[in-house]
């Protein structure tokens, strides 16, 4: 049997790992960074990965935080909420990290969150987007930077009611973000607009639509508008079928993200015009601090940021800004230091709810154009949504989180 | 509905059909004639794609780029098939030939890796083809050009097929080797160049499904797992190694899923697999396949040495290590240990399903899935204890077993396994929709071992009791008159049914046993991480314990938990320290099956004898 190899190989890990921390007094302090570097996240992850290291690196260069250095420890949860959960014990437990943050999808980010209340852990979520995780299952220990499902599909609602379509059709991939991104819009849209009709919903597999036969669908149903919360490679191949097919003339499509570079971008000149999206117009937004982090980062990279560069990087000044207030990395300080936490970002200050932890960070609502000197996709006419406007009360809050 | 819809809908199928037969007539090809079961099928169809990407970008030929990309990355993934086939696949022949499938998946992770490294992993919109990038009017709809030439390219493919098959030697002899191919290698058909030549001509087609899809879909990192089990359900229900079959069974699961989006819009995740399941209970051998050749050697190929006996003293120490070892070694490494454990059980029940019963199961996540949440709904819903609710696991896992496994052991070979996979994917399926009771893609949160459990040492010997408990049963179960008689089964069916044997009564036995065992395991699990997820039911996780079987070695019931520890530890190790863990896994994995062509305990087995 290999089991005796097995064990003395774990020993002389264990030697490592117990030796190394102990050595220097002005340690760094280590943040755990879990998120999906391969599997269906990873399209989204690495613009997302180069901000944060440009944050921590910034931070740093001014003499880090409580006069130590920020250590970030990555790991790949694979798309897995076990694998996730297993990283988020080992960087606990062996490499001592001070918290826990990332995560891409929605079930990776409830899986590690409800580690975190288990074990009375901080767990910082970067780019989850389901409301369930502040507020169904939320707790004391998590704080979400980015707008949720909620969010955006009640600041589409707004927009979309002001329009004329009454008609709607859905389609968006058969899973949670899926479903809750349509629901959230098409309540706020009902009540707003009664004589509103919703004429199909449909739900292809996520990562494996065929789109063909879903376009003969909708336009058998002849709607005159279409809400989309396909995303990724489901959206290219949705694009490209329904563009010949003439979806894009015969109806009004809301897109929820879909104004983000991360899904416009891939589809270059291909991309549809005069969608009412949300997005991220990086290449427009005129406040110093954020032109500034624009230049950087191109710098850096080579490449543009998109929406994930800009979370991954406000998710840190973030996370430095709270150890800051803290004074120390204790978990119960760093909690209570979130609570409230005002942060100065690239796009202007947001605060963290001491209700249930949201972020109040916004999102641009706009319609998309093809910008053809860039050759892609880009959104127009676009308004700032700061998060505070659409999000629901702390009274309304208390009530959705005493479920737990 | 319209006759004008009916017939955009019908030519929407078709032209995913037309794509589907492509990737499943390779498919069918190499399993017919080579045995393979190739999950490296999808990595070449995937290559395909990206080559034809780049080709098509790079090559100075204007418009016509395109149309010589596509053959010219289809041939070159045909290429890389030789190179698969002469280099690795050849020399593990003489191993079980399940041990090719250890080779392809080892393969799936180094060309995922491989094509991560050179085409980066955000999506990429492929090239549109030129002249045919518009759509034509059809029935009063604007119908994309493109899928109505895949339309007419399908059959001309289905046609040059018929033309290799029936009108040339090679295509004799293929016919001939699908049928029989022990026959074939008797009357001096040199074996190894048909091999040959069949895989570069599957691994071709494959390449061309790719080449071929690029102007429709996105290229993604995932390509290669999304497609591949589509393609075996495509070729399982045509009939393996029929490529009319392949036509016939793409056509209809294409036609059958472009109609279920319009009638039954959310069963459109499980609408496949139940019409696999549907026909497999119908016609066990696919529309148009034919029942296999009665095996001649003992055993058919699952095990060719007799089982293997690990020294009793070997044993001993490991358990004592298990005991007394776990207090001094750090939280996260019992954690580990635990989840290991929990592994090692789930591979020990399949173990008793394929290495004792001869039945090899695509679908084993099913007892693993349904055990987790059978215990997580104790828990959510019951608010049962922590002990009852983990009792309930492998009874829960056992009832579902009994269920599906009834029909199950009316099959054999690949389309046993088949049918395994279509009824996890359906419990998938179930688990997935049903928002209101399984919480849906979100799961069920919050299900924690019972406080003075919860530490990691008392977790760990909760574990250890019930894991190494449950292996220890199945060795009984396996040692005893029933695990002999199954094997009397696997090893010569029609003697064992001149003696009396109810051989399918003995299977379902086995099978509702190994579906109790894979959900104690599951339940160990859940508790693990507090949480249950419609993954835990979902085919990496079927797969991920006949990876672990066949790398400890199939001919002992320890090769499962030591195939479930290298196996464990590799993947906790490669994540740790490389963002490239799949390369560096594929590349041990397949240095392993080179080394170990018989798993790791086998090597055991072989020095005993010399």
């Amino acid at each position: 049997m290999r089991r005796h190899r097995v064990l003395g190989v774990l020993a002389t890990i264990v030697v490592f790992a117990t030796a190394a921390p102990a050595t220097a007094q002005q340690a760094p302090i280590r943040i755990g960074e879990i998120n999906s570097f391969s599997g269906i996240g990873a399209p989204f992850t690495g613009p997302y990965r180069q901000a944060v290291e440009m944050a921590v690196d910034e931070v740093n260069a001014k003499g880090g935080v409580l006069g130590r250095k920020i250590e970030v420890i990555f790991r790949d949860d694979k798309g897995q909420p076990a694998e996730a959960q297993k990283h988020a014990q080992e960087l606990v437990a062996s490499e001592k990290v001070a918290l826990i943050s990332g995560t891409f999808l929605s079930n990776v980010g409830l899986a590690v969150s409800d580690w975190a209340k288990q074990n009375k852990v901080l767990f910082v979520a970067a780019e989850p987007l389901t409301e369930a995780l502040t507020w169904a299952k939320g707790h004391d220990y998590v704080f979400r930077v980015r707008p949720n499902t909620y969010e955006q599909g009640r600041m589409l609602a707004e927009k979309a009611a002001k329009l004329k379509p009454t008609r709607w059709a859905a389609i968006g991939p058969n899973y949670e973000y899926g479903k809750r991104a349509w629901e959230t819009f098409r309540d706020r849209l009902k009540e707003l607009r009664p004589d509103v009709q919703i004429v199909g919903e449909h739900w292809p597999t996520l990562g494996k639509i065929e789109p063909s036969q879903f376009v003969t669908a909708i336009l058998a149903q002849s709607p005159d508008a279409l809400y989309v919360s396909l995303f990724g490679s489901d959206w290219i191949a949705f694009v490209r079928e329904a563009d010949k097919r003439g979806v894009f003339k015969k109806m009004f499509v809301v897109g929820i993200l879909l104004g983000e570079p991360e899904y416009i971008d891939p589809l270059k000149l291909e991309a549809p015009e005069g969608m009412l999206v949300t997005g991220y117009p990086w290449y427009d937004i005129q406040l110093p601090a954020h032109r500034e982090f624009v230049a950087k980062f191109m710098k850096r990279t080579d490449k543009n940021p998109v929406l994930g560069s800009l979370v991954g990087y406000v998710t840190y000044l973030s996370i430095a800004e709270a150890i800051r207030k803290a004074g120390s990395t204790d978990t119960d300080k760093l909690v209570a230091a979130f609570r409230g936490l005002t942060v100065e970002t690239p796009i202007g200050p947001i605060s963290f709810r001491a209700s249930d932890g949201q972020s109040t960070m916004g999102a641009w609502v706009g319609t998309t154009k093809l910008d053809a000197k860039r050759g892609v996709g880009i959104i127009v006419n676009y308004e700032y949504i700061a998060g505070d406007r659409v999000l629901p009360s702390d009274d309304e809050v208390k009530k959705m989180r005493t479920g737990n | 509905m319209s006759p004008s819809l009916i017939l955009i809908q019908l030519l929407s199928g078709l032209a995913h059909a037309m794509v589907l037969f492509l990737i499943a007539s390779g498919l069918s090809l190499i399993f017919g004639v080579t045995r393979i079961v190739n999950f490296a099928h999808g990595s070449f169809y995937m290559l395909a794609a990206y080559l034809t990407y780049t080709l098509t970008a790079t090559l100075p030929l204007g418009v016509a780029a395109f149309y010589v990309a596509v053959p010219l990355a289809a041939a070159s993934v045909g290429l890389a098939g030789l190179g698969v086939e002469v280099v690795l696949l050849r020399r593990v022949y003489r191993a079980p030939e399940l041990y090719q499938l250890l080779l392809t998946f080892a393969l799936v992770l180094v060309i995922a890796d491989g094509v991560k490294f050179f085409w980066g992993s955000e999506n990429l919109t492929g090239p549109a083809a030129p002249g045919l990038a518009g759509s034509v009017p059809v029935a009063g709809q604007l119908f994309p050009t493109y899928d109505l030439a895949l339309i007419a390219l399908g059959p001309l493919v289905a046609a040059a097929l018929w033309w290799l098959f029936y009108r040339t030697r090679w295509g004799v002899l293929i016919r001939a080797a699908t049928q029989d191919r022990e026959m074939v290698a008797v009357l001096g058909v040199d074996q190894a160049r048909l091999f040959t030549s069949v895989f570069v001509l599957g691994s071709f087609l494959a390449g061309l499904g790719g080449a071929l899809q690029v102007p429709r879909q996105a290229l993604t990192n995932v390509m290669d797992t999304s497609i591949i089990t589509e393609a075996f359900v495509v070729v399982v229900v045509g009939g393996m190694g029929s490529v009319p079959g392949a036509l016939l069974a793409a056509v209809v699961i294409g036609v059958i899923d472009a109609f279920g989006v319009l009638v039954l819009p959310r069963a459109s995740l499980v609408m496949m697999f139940v019409v696999m399941a549907v026909i497999l209970i119908v016609r066990p051998w696919g529309l148009l396949g034919r029942p296999p050749a009665q095996p001649r050697t003992a055993g058919g190929a699952i095990v060719t040495a007799s089982a293997l006996r690990v020294p009793r003293p070997w044993m001993a120490a490991v358990v004592a290590l298990l005991i007394v070892v776990p207090p001094v070694l750090p939280t996260f490494h019992v954690w580990v240990l635990v989840e290991i454990l929990a592994f090692a059980l789930f591979a020990a029940s399949l173990h008793l399903l394929m290495g004792t019963g001869g039945m090899v199961s695509f679908g084993h996540a099913a007892s693993f899935g349904l055990g987790a949440y059978g215990a997580a709904l104790c828990v959510t819903w019951a608010k049962a204890p922590m002990l009852v609710a983990l009792a309930a696991a492998p009874l829960a896992a056992a009832v579902c077993a009994a269920l599906y496994g009834y029909f199950c052991v009316r099959l054999s070979s690949i389309y046993f396994a088949m049918l395994t996979l279509a009824f996890a994917q359906i419990a998938f399926a179930i688990v997935h929709q049903w928002y209101d009771v399984t919480g849906g893609d979100n799961g069920l949160l919050g299900i924690w071992p019972a406080p003075w459990l919860a530490g990691p040492l008392a977790y760990y010997y909760l574990a250890l009791a019930s894991c190494g408990g449950g292996i220890a049963l199945l060795a009984l179960v396996e040692r005893a008159p029933f695990g002999l008689t199954l094997r009397a089964a696997r090893d010569h069916a029609p003697r064992a049914e001149t003696v009396g044997i109810n051989i399918r009564l003995h299977q379902w036995l086995a099978f509702i046993v190994a579906g109790f065992f894979g959900g104690l395991a599951g339940g160990t699990f859940v508790f693990l991480k507090g949480s249950v997820f419609p993954d835990y039911l979902a085919v990496p996780m079927s797969v991920e314990p006949l990876v672990m079987v066949l790398l400890g070695g199939v001919q002992a019931l320890a090769g499962a938990p030591v195939g479930a520890a290298v196996y464990k530890l590799l993947d906790t190790v490669a994540t740790r320290y490389t963002d490239y863990w799949q390369l560096v896994l594929g590349a041990i994995l397949i240095l392993l099956v080179l080394v170990f062509p018989r798993g790791i305990l086998g090597v055991v087995g072989d020095r005993r004898r010399a």
